[in-house]
């Protein structure tokens, strides 16, 4: 790759060193053509984009700046749709010329690759959706909630700016630069950009963060779970239903995927239905009903016997279950807030904004929103799955901005549509349902007794509010349900009854969004342990061989109970927290998947360096920059603050100090065993936060390391040491966006006029 | 009338692509134009073979 040190549009001459395969038309627009389509203004086009970004900056003004009673809930769609669209139309068109620099003259490896069954080619909406699918889970729809503590506004902006400039751009890169790789994997780029040191580290750093964030999302199924008979049957069916639908696509009609799925959603609802029922029965209520300790215990059991199961039985169906859910669920949601278009009586900036001390997680709006709020902004678990099975897939090089990019603002406004639905609720009932048992004391008495003791503008809620809106969603309480999940359930379940069903159906919307959540949850624990034992087996197998034989039993078991074990025993400590396991513990997820954004990017990093692009590097540094600021300043003070509700170290010194001074009860832990659980849990995480925040820092070095000395190359007219794919010619060809330009539609009509037998058939249906 | 039923196959056919239920038809697609010498597996062989290749290589869901 030559440099551009004028930092001009890429002019690369056709000396890309691929020769077209004869006979065939184009592969790819012309350079000239696409620029000059590019930059021609008609009138409608600049009409069209001048009302875009004119309603998107009402749709901001009435956001941020009007301070009315309430604010309807049309313009957090519209402020979020258009500043995607201005950011994906230019800003996502900026990293395109200049950094990615993608070349559809060249083949993806789903061409050079082909095998009919990893390396596919796939018509690039149809991958938009898979990507989409396989990036979505639960996380987007849990941290905004637990945010929405801080008001309104700080979560908007950091969800919508964050997603542009940080989160998007990480997905996009890391998807174009491992597809320019065969579809290597994020540790192995890692190993060849950064060398054995930042590899290594970034490995461990990898597997360690994998292990808390599988913990956590654990965590949010728990607490949901808890205490609800209901939930815990309709979850619970998921399992029989899931291994009903594997063998019935092993033995009974192999391939049938989507009839079997419909099967599978129609018993799902039946569940659903049907666990209302059952939660109604004495004997229902009595033997579903179990404590969070039991659950978490089950849990476990359940990961360890998910994760050696083959892959067909149980993790497959599941997966296609889930992903069938995703899909109807967040369209629904988005029609439905479009539809009924609640007022939000939430204020912008609520008291807590300016507080360090908010009852659903500890710390001030800087950093500790940032790391609340991880996955619609900036996720770092995304760089796994962009260089996991969506670079195999892609057709051509210039989509890769439409999956990667686009795919990630499509996350983005999922997170924003569960900001929407939690901020719908009541102010008093959030903080009911968010706020630790230890605070609210778990009656609808003291919880309605101490939510009007904060002093939060306009919120004034009586025990009866709190009672019947446990009775209205099929709930025996909703006091500290905390984990953000059964909060979004409450949400929708308000705005869904309102578009479909009424009061009456309150229970079944409620479940329904429980039932979901857990799916995408289970879904991301089963394909995370199996993952981590993979990645750990590989690690022992570098001292021990053996157990780099993944087929081998013993190996794979004991790689399996070590991390299921593992996070196992964060989950305990979650659950069993005094201080309410999601106030303590969240934090750790989203600085966990921070940091390993801070990692994906570092590696993004040097290898734009390497390319020779140095003008244009801010584009990658600005989103490390802060993600790295983020997570290490929120890292220090989880480790040195003297504030024992923020400091991991402080609180294990409080208690340890209190158990010292013979005190049986202190601050939320009533009992001795209590306080010792505190001083135990606390060391572990602070020493976690060490762990993490030193592998990262070790990672983002070795990145710079690498960059500076690209960038000493560069100057010495050294040539760096490349690790793509040798580039081969292309033989397909396919629009880069969601709608084909008119230079794309005339080459696609060049193409339709070969004869099919010279032409390789487009994969999938258009 | 005609429309209301192409545009429902139309969905049909983008979720199903989505939920990766094409993949034997893309694998016969691959099989046909590389001109392999054999014949290809039948629906049955290649399911068993596709969920076993995803025991061997685990992949990701995301949060």
């Amino acid at each position: 790759m030559g440099t551009m040190p004028d930092g001009r549009p890429n002019t690369a001459p056709l000396d890309d060193g691929i020769t077209p395969v004869p006979g065939l038309p184009a592969t790819a627009v012309d350079d000239a053509v696409r620029e000059a389509e590019e930059r021609k203004w008609t009138p409608a086009k600049i009409a069209l984009w001048a009302a875009i970004a004119l309603l998107g900056g009402v749709a901001w003004f009435m956001l941020a700046i009007i301070r009315g009673e309430t604010v309807n809930a049309i313009w957090f769609v519209f402020a979020s749709v258009c500043t995607y669209l201005i950011g994906y139309r230019f800003y996502s068109k900026v990293i395109e010329r200049y950094i990615a620099k993608p070349n559809d003259r060249r083949a993806t490896p789903a061409e050079y690759k082909a095998d009919g069954k990893d390396y596919v080619r796939t018509d690039r909406n149809v991958l938009f959706g898979h990507h989409f699918a396989a990036i979505a889970g639960a996380g987007p729809l849990v941290g905004p909630v637990i945010a929405a503590q801080m008001g309104y506004l700080p979560g908007t902006i950091w969800i919508i700016i964050g997603v542009v400039l940080a989160g998007a751009v990480q997905d996009y890169l890391v998807l174009f630069f491992s597809m320019r790789r065969g579809g290597r994997s994020l540790g192995q780029m890692a190993r060849e950009e950064l060398g054995v040191i930042g590899g290594t580290a970034a490995l461990i750093a990898t597997l360690l963060i994998m292990v808390i964030i599988v913990a956590i999302l654990a965590l949010v199924v728990v607490n949901a779970l808890g205490e609800s008979p209901w939930g815990v049957f309709s979850v619970g069916m998921t399992i029989p239903i899931a291994l009903f639908m594997g063998v019935y696509l092993r033995y009974l009609r192999p391939g049938k995927v989507m009839e079997v799925s419909l099967i599978g959603f129609v018993l799902l609802m039946a569940a659903i239905i049907g666990g209302g029922a059952v939660a109604g029965t004495e004997w229902g209520a009595a033997f579903f009903h179990l404590d969070k300790v039991t659950i978490a215990w089950g849990l476990i059991i359940y990961g360890f016997i998910a994760a050696i199961l083959p892959v067909w039985l149980l993790l497959a169906p599941r997966d296609y279950l889930s992903t069938f859910m995703k899909i109807g669920v967040i369209v629904m949601l988005a029609l439905a807030i479009i539809v009924v278009r609640p007022e939000i009586t939430v204020p912008a900036f609520s008291e807590f904004a300016s507080r360090d001390n908010g009852p659903v997680f500890s710390g001030a709006v800087f950093p500790f929103l940032f790391v609340t709020i991880a996955c619609g902004a900036l996720s770092g678990f995304h760089a796994l799955i962009s260089s996991g099975t969506t670079p195999k897939l892609i057709e051509k090089e210039r989509q890769t901005r439409l999956i990667g990019y686009g795919g990630m603002l499509m996350e983005s406004f999922v997170a924003i549509m569960a900001l929407v639905a939690a901020i719908s609720i009541d102010r008093g009932i959030y903080f009911a349902m968010n706020a630790p048992l230890a605070l609210t004391g778990g009656t609808v008495e003291t919880a309605a007794q101490w939510v009007n003791s904060l002093g939060l503008s306009g919120v004034n809620i009586t025990p009866d509010v709190l009672a019947q809106t446990a009775k209205d969603v099929g709930e025996e309480s909703i006091v500290s349900r905390s984990g953000g999940a059964p909060t979004l359930a409450v949400g929708l379940a308000h705005i869904m009854q309102q578009f479909i069903g009424g009061t009456a159906m309150m229970a079944f919307w409620y479940h329904f969004a429980i039932m979901f959540e857990a799916l995408f949850i289970l879904t991301a624990v089963d394909a995370g342990t199996r993952v981590a034992r993979f990645m750990l087996q590989d690690s022992i197998g570098n001292f021990v061989p053996k157990f780099k034989d993944h087929s081998w039993r013993p190996g794979a078991w004991l790689a399996t109970a070590v991390m299921v074990a593992a996070w196992g025993a964060v989950l305990l400590m979650g659950v069993t927290d005094p201080l309410g396991g999601i106030n303590t513990l969240f934090p750790l997820f989203g600085i966990a998947n921070q940091l390993l954004a801070a990692i994906a990017l570092s590696v993004v990093l040097a290898i734009v360096a390497k390319r020779g692009t140095f003008k244009y590097l801010w584009i990658v540094a600005l989103p490390l920059a802060f993600a790295a600021v983020v997570t290490i300043t929120a890292s220090f003070y989880k480790i040195f603050s003297p504030v024992p509700a923020v400091g991991y170290f402080a609180n294990n010194a409080a208690f340890s100090k209190a158990l010292a001074d013979g005190k049986t009860s202190f601050g939320t832990a009533k009992t001795q065993a209590a306080m010792e659980a505190v001083v135990r849990n606390t060391m572990i995480q602070g020493w976690l936060s060490v762990i993490f925040v030193v592998l990262s820092i070790i990672v983002i070095i070795t990145a710079l390391i690498a960059t500076a000395k690209a960038f000493r190359n560069v100057k010495a007219g050294i040539a760096n040491v490349e690790y793509e794919d040798p580039a081969q010619p292309s033989r397909v060809f396919a629009p880069a966006g969601l709608f084909p330009t008119a230079a794309e539609r005339e080459l696609e009509a060049e193409w339709k006029k070969l004869p099919a037998d010279q032409r390789l058939e487009h994969s999938a249906g258009h | 009338m005609n429309a209301l039923v192409a545009g429902f196959r139309g969905f049909a056919e983008y979720f199903s692509g989505v939920l990766g239920a094409d993949a034997y038809k893309k694998y016969l697609e691959h099989h046909r134009a590389s001109g392999h010498a054999g014949p290809p597996m039948c629906e049955r062989d290649f399911w068993r073979d596709h969920t076993d290749r995803q025991d061997a290589n685990p992949q990701g869901r995301c949060c």
